[in-house]
């Protein structure tokens, strides 16, 4: 099955100073497939993302995003993805609606779009009695599913995940993955991060970093035949056992 | 044009949601603008005086006498010996130690010449010097008082005396306060254009927020401005209540046009935002852009012309004035408010101003980073 690649990467490598963030990394991305992105703290996950999404600058090697080459249209790949950070994104103080408003007005839908998405994420989320709340008031698992809502609202062709769901209890991680399924289903591609191995499980393919590098990239099923592995757990302890760098880089 | 709405709509949103920043725009100019100038008084006062009299004669008393009467002396002891008097020194009781001769009377009658010791504390170096020249001052008109009555008049004038009157021009009563409230006036501009503005921006760093924005498609400019208009906005409206204050307070009302002062003062807090926005680019906490802030801060008041004059500082001072955007905007609004300054005046400084502003603003949007 050939599909469309919405994400080219080839010998992609950053380094600072004598320290070599992503050495080298080289894989596609289908359109609509769910990717997940796995690594150890410091593996070098978070380096590569920001490159992809046009905040940091690769050193050498090649990569296009949504058909846009990173070093020359950083800004035409910003208009077609949506990103959400481990960081917090949303402005806490202010409102949920506020908030849909602002990122929806600054990717340029009109006013009727604006309405139109506020009262459908409203109503999705069922945050109809919490539209005038203080995001900061909201419990962690409800901002990070509003904060997911609010990265695709210009319903880009891929979205950035990193460490979406950290800190966020077992049911509201299992509504997330439901939000991931219905926007791959729309056609969005899901580029995710993550420390839960039962989330990479639900992942269409996976790689796993190891030191800067990407091990191994396959389905699931075939990381676990591959490694004679019963869980994605034992996969990712595999291979990351083989680190010779520090953590929390 | 509507990206920046949108982000003019969300910062106004935060400002009026957040109590301190409301608070500094509101109450500090106020707090300053009345307790400041107040203390900021260069006129010295209630000099402490002890007097050592060895004479105790009618001269030594009349001259005492003379010397608490001009206003500007507090008599603490008189004293018979020195060593008392340095005793009040010593305890911060006295200033100036003024010993008077025994045969003071006698000298300077007889051989119309005598001679009186003035020991100065100069620990408060000003005090000290004013304190001095004010007694200097008491002392030759005496010497003149008592010259007029007992030395016979020669036939023709012998010493030719030079009176000099003074008048001082643009605020004739040497007001200090008319003097330092438009100062302060400034300094306030100053600190919300930098201050408020670096701490705003970083803020957006620390949280985390500002990664979200250098993700979506906001031009570099767009995100500037959002951040430019509401403190610049901020500013002039600071300025308003500055002046305000300013009126009621001092009745302190500019003779310029002020017209040509809130010209000024829009193109001053461009200039100075533009240096709140460098501090932002370099600064990763807000802890750093305080320090950062607050160091040059310290630096812009000491060499602005503020408290000290920058005609009396070394040359080298001087020239490091020429670099501190505050020192022209406290010229220009002096000359506004107190003289009625106009264009043809001020245009020189609004000159400067303006390449402050084209070389700060473009410096800090060359430094902000969308990617690093």
């Amino acid at each position: 099955m050939e599909t469309e690649k919405v994400i080219i990467v080839k010998d992609l490598t950053k380094s600072f100073g004598d320290f070599i963030g992503t050495n080298a990394i080289t894989f596609d991305v289908h359109k609509g497939e769910i990717f997940g992105f796995l690594g150890a703290n410091g593996a070098g996950k978070t380096t590569a993302m920001r490159m992809l999404c046009g905040l940091s600058r690769p050193s050498s090697g090649e990569a296009s995003v949504a058909g846009y080459d990173v070093y020359k249209y950083p800004e035409e790949i910003k208009r077609n993805i949506g990103y959400m950070s481990q960081k917090f994104s949303l402005y806490e103080d202010l409102t949920v609606k506020e908030n849909i408003r602002f990122y929806s007005g600054i990717y340029g839908l009109n006013k009727s779009q604006i309405h139109e998405k506020t009262s459908s994420l409203l109503d999705q989320l069922h945050l109809l009695n919490e539209k005038d709340s203080l995001v900061k008031s909201l419990p962690l698992g409800w901002k990070q599913k509003l904060a997911f809502s609010i990265a695709i609202v210009h319903n880009p062709a891929i979205v950035f995940l990193d460490e979406p769901t950290g800190g966020v209890d077992p049911i509201t991680r299992r509504e997330f993955w439901e939000m991931i399924y219905q926007a791959s289903a729309n056609g969005t591609t899901v580029f995710v991060t993550t420390h839960y191995m039962d989330e990479a499980e639900y992942c269409n393919r996976v790689s796993i970093m190891v030191d800067g590098k990407i091990e191994a990239l396959d389905t699931p099923s075939n990381l676990k035949r591959y490694h004679n592995a019963k869980t994605m757990d034992d996969v990712f302890l595999i291979l990351a056992r083989k680190a010779q760098r520090q953590a929390d880089q | 044009m509507n990206i920046l709405r949108y982000l003019l709509e969300k910062e106004f949103r935060q400002i009026f949601r957040d109590p301190s920043i409301l608070r500094m725009i509101f109450i500090m100019p106020i707090i300053q603008l009345i307790i400041l100038p107040q203390a900021a008084n260069y006129e010295v006062k209630n000099v402490k005086i002890a007097i050592v009299d060895h004479d105790h004669s009618t001269y030594s008393t009349s001259m005492i006498y003379k010397i608490t009467a001009s206003g500007y002396f507090i008599l603490t002891g008189i004293n018979d010996s020195h060593l008392d008097a340095m005793e009040l020194v010593e305890r911060d009781h006295a200033d100036i130690i003024l010993e008077i001769p025994a045969h003071f009377e006698k000298d300077l009658v007889k051989e119309s010449e005598t001679e009186v010791l003035m020991s100065v504390n100069a620990i408060n170096g000003m005090r000290a010097n004013l304190g001095a020249s004010y007694l200097s001052v008491i002392l030759r008109d005496y010497n003149q008082d008592v010259r007029l009555k007992w030395v016979q008049l020669p036939r023709f004038d012998e010493v030719k005396r030079l009176n000099i009157t003074s008048t001082n021009w643009y605020n004739p009563h040497m007001n200090y306060k008319l003097f330092m409230v438009p100062g302060i006036l400034v300094i306030l501009l100053t600190m919300v254009g930098a201050f408020l503005a670096a701490l705003n921006i970083v803020k957006e760093k620390e949280i985390g927020t500002i990664e979200q924005i250098n993700v979506t498609p906001i031009k570099k400019y767009h995100f500037i401005l959002g951040k430019l208009i509401p403190f610049w906005m901020m500013g002039m409206f600071v300025l308003s209540l500055g002046l305000l204050v300013a009126r009621v307070f001092y009745g302190i009302v500019p003779l310029g046009n002020i017209g040509l002062l809130y010209l000024f003062s829009g193109c001053y807090l461009i200039a100075v935002l533009g240096l709140g926005l460098l501090i932002s680019t370099i600064s990763q906490t807000q802890q750093q852009a305080m320090l950062l802030a607050f160091f040059l801060m310290m630096i812009f008041i000491m060499m602005s012309g503020l408290y000290t004059s920058i005609d009396s500082m070394p040359y080298w001072a001087q020239v490091v004035t020429w670099f501190n955007p505050v020192s022209y905007f406290i010229e220009v609004v002096r000359m506004i408010v107190l003289k009625g300054s106009t264009f043809r005046d001020i245009q020189f400084n609004l000159g400067i101003i303006l390449i402050f502003a084209i070389v700060l603003n473009s410096w800090a949007v060359f430094s902000y980073k969308k990617r690093n």
